[in-house]
């Protein structure tokens, strides 16, 4: 069964090429034929082959599928093989469902663009890079999709490559990313050192039982050390401190990209990577304490900046870098299950922000600053009920998906023993439903804050777009539902996952009473709550007290604004002196001065010499004659000196 | 008159040619002193073959004058297109081909 693993990613790399090679003769129509055709089929093989998944008894669910050898070179040996076991089943309904939908809404969204062909040809790759990097059975074909995805991200955030933002956010994004890269390189290496391969199995297999070359009880340091590189790499493509600057910037792209990999699928990658790699994490406590630590502050830190943005899009950029802090912190306390359910349930409801932003912006003709919106309600009905559904569901309202799973990290950082990430965490989760709801009340409620041009142009987005909107709402109330919380029976989601966790080192968590649990629940849906009841009393009963808080903490809402200057201190500390250093060292002094001049003296000594020999071509016969001459008498004389003998 | 002499006598038109070559300024002059080495070279072709008894330098003797006879149309030539281009016979007024 499922031999046809392998079309699930080549279909939407046909439609790349397809479109990209030839769809600037397609009508628009085809182009999105092709495109959102090769996104349905894969997500309908996706279906099928989890389905097939299913029907297998849990302890085999682990469908390892070699295609070729890819690269054999001594004893080390590569393989395209592709590996579908419940952890990338779940990532590949995600990445084939919410990629479906989203390109769905492109067609709407993109109508008016340019350039539409080039747009779902970078989708459609998009799609395919994405598929490898889940489906990989081993670290460096993982790569390789990983690689893919960042070239496809870079690509778009420049899609609109006339206007300079966005060509430098694109830059900026890929650059940030190579930094992150250099230590999943790394980490790859140091795995290949230890192990002697890189099939994930088989790692996964000699760390759990240990072999002659790896003794378990030796290994703490080596895998620490890999732990570390690999989650420096998470960091980059899942934008936590310290490489996170890239993401906010990143909004430069078009909306439904910001919306599948921005928000729902290529972000993520960092979380996927961690828990794939959790036999190695779980078996490192110092690694997945820094894991922990930067999920934790990255999510405080991205949520207060959140708090004060004012561009739509930010907002969510913010939101998002904040709830992979939270899935970081999954995975920092062990409970790697959680990360990839509040993964699931964030790319549904995080993509339909996204995506009735991206209606909003739609219907506003562009614009995207939230103080110049307002009133929104009346003429966009639909996108306002489906973005409430996704705020509620964000800031953790129950029984909305984002409660479940934002409540199961939050308890598992409690019965694991850190009550003060448990703290932060309760502090971001309030914080989030605060900057949600300031959203949805400054775009859609009191009045209008718009032009009267703007205001005729007002109106709700075709179906194309509304369709996928409530499609996301659904997945948004309904998604938590298969991780039903313990107090509200077993958790089928987490007891589907073990079998890909199976050689990770589980960590007791405390005993506790389901009441105990449940309490920790309605802490956290207070938290939401107060966060929307605050948001309510500033932006919409009371509007001017917005500017008198801010007034009141000038410094603090300065700094906030400022996104605490990271950006700055990048630039200072980092950017500034790398430009110094190039120009005065590298530049004047080792290339012009030294490499330049060694390469000029060397042909100024060859001209030298050349114009003191160039003298012999005069153009004088007789001088020729002479010389001849000359030469002939000496070939002779040599002749006979030396040559006598014979 | 053995070997020797004529061998003598050879090489002292060579050098006359030679020397000539070089110190004449007139093409035609030039001309003359080319001409004059290659029959030196003629003559000891000839004297080594009478003294070898063997035919070798006597045929030697024809393809350097059918060299010399070809040489002669076309250097001629040359000098009629110098005179009528430049209106000299001097050679050292033809060194345009120089660095």
């Amino acid at each position: 069964m499922s031999g046809y693993l392998w079309l699930i990613p080549l279909i939407p790399l046909a439609g790349a090429a397809v479109n990209g090679l030839a769809g600037k003769r397609f009508p628009k129509a085809v182009i999105s034929l092709i495109a959102c055709g090769a996104a349905g089929v894969s997500f309908f093989l996706a279906s099928i082959a989890f389905f097939d998944l299913l029907k297998l008894a849990p302890e085999q669910r682990h469908l390892l599928q070699g295609y070729f050898t890819w690269i054999a070179s001594g004893d080390f040996v590569a393989q395209a093989e592709f590996l579908l076991d419940p952890l990338s089943g779940v990532m590949l309904l995600i990445v084939t469902g919410v990629g479906f939908i989203i390109h769905v809404y492109s067609i709407g969204y993109m109508h008016a663009e340019d350039g539409y062909y080039r747009f779902f040809s970078y989708m459609n790759l998009f799609l395919f890079s994405m598929l490898t990097l889940v489906l990989a059975g081993n670290f460096l074909l993982m790569f390789v999709g990983w690689e893919g995805v960042g070239l496809c991200s870079y690509l778009l955030i420049g899609y609109y490559f006339d206007r300079r933002s966005a060509g430098d956010a694109g830059k900026k994004a890929f650059i940030v990313n190579r930094i992150g890269d250099i230590g999943f390189v790394l980490g790859i290496f140091l795995i290949f050192l230890t192990f002697h391969s890189l099939n994930f199995g088989e790692v996964f297999r000699q760390i759990a039982e240990g072999t002659q070359r790896f003794p378990v009880e030796a290994g703490l340091g080596v895998l620490t050390a890999i732990g570390l590189l690999l989650f420096v790499g998470a960091t980059g493509k899942s934008a936590q401190i310290p490489l996170y600057v890239w993401l906010p910037d990143a909004m430069e792209g078009p909306t439904p990209v910001s919306a599948l990999i921005h928000a729902a699928t290529m972000v993520t990658a960092g979380v996927y990577m961690v828990v794939r790699c959790s036999p190695i994490f779980s078996r490192a406590p110092l690694a997945l304490h820094v894991v922990m630590i930067v999920g934790i502050l990255t999510a405080l830190m991205a949520a207060t900046i959140g708090l004060v943005q004012t561009d739509i899009k930010r907002v969510l950029a913010y939101s998002t870098v904040s709830q992979l802090g939270y899935m970081f912190v999954a995975a920092g306390v062990g409970a790697f299950s959680a990360g990839i359910f509040h993964l699931m349930t964030h790319a549904f409801f995080k993509a339909l922000l996204f995506l009735g932003a991206g209606s909003v912006i739609h219907a506003m003709g562009g614009e995207q600053d939230l103080m110049r919106m307002g009133g929104l309600r009346k003429h966009t009905p639909v996108t306002f009920w489906t973005m409430l559904v996704a705020a509620l569901a964000i800031s953790g309202i129950f029984p909305l998906a984002g409660f479940f799973s934002k409540d199961e990290i939050l308890w598992s950082a409690w019965s694991q023993g850190h009550p003060l990430v448990w703290l932060f965490g309760l502090i971001t989760a309030g914080f989030t439903a605060f900057y949600m709801f300031r959203l949805i009340f400054l775009a859609f409620g009191g009045e209008g804050r718009y032009s009267e041009e703007v205001r005729h142009h007002l109106h709700e987005s075709p179906p194309s777009m509304t369709v996928p909107l409530v499609l996301l709402g659904v997945l948004s109330i309904t998604g938590g539902f298969v991780g039903l919380p313990a107090w509200l029976g077993a958790n089928r989601f987490f007891r589907f996952l073990e079998p890909s966790l199976a050689f990770t080192l589980n960590s007791e968590p405390a005993e506790s009473s389901h009441a105990v649990e449940f309490g920790f629940a309605a802490i956290s849906v207070v938290a939401a709550l107060a966060g929307i009841g605050l948001a309510y009393r500033m932006y919409i009963s009371n509007p001017k007290s917005a500017e008198e808080l801010a007034s009141r903490w000038k410094r603090i809402h300065r700094v906030l604004l400022g996104k605490y200057y990271v950006d700055e201190l990048y630039d200072a500390a980092i950017i500034k002196p790398t430009l110094n250093a190039s120009t005065n060292v590298l530049w004047k002094r080792m290339d012009a001065g030294f490499i330049d001049g060694a390469v000029n003296g060397v042909g100024q000594t060859i001209r030298n010499f050349a114009g003191i020999l160039k003298n012999v071509q005069n153009g004088l016969i007789r001088s020729y004659a002479t010389w001849i001459l000359l030469g002939t008498a000496a070939v002779l004389l040599y002749v006979y000196v030396f040559l006598r003998g014979y | 008159m053995n070997l020797l002499h004529y061998l003598i006598l050879s090489m002292l038109l060579f050098v006359i040619g030679a020397v000539g070559f070089i110190v004449k300024k007139n093409v035609i002059s030039v001309f003359l002193c080319l001409e004059l080495m290659l029959n030196a070279a003629n003559l000891s072709f000839v004297a080594f073959s009478r003294h070898l008894n063997q035919a070798h330098g006597q045929i030697f003797v024809f393809f350097v004058m059918v060299v010399a006879a070809a040489e002669a149309a076309v250097g001629l030539a040359i000098t009629i297109v110098l005179f009528r281009n430049r209106n000299t016979l001097n050679v050292d007024d033809a060194d345009t081909m120089k660095w």
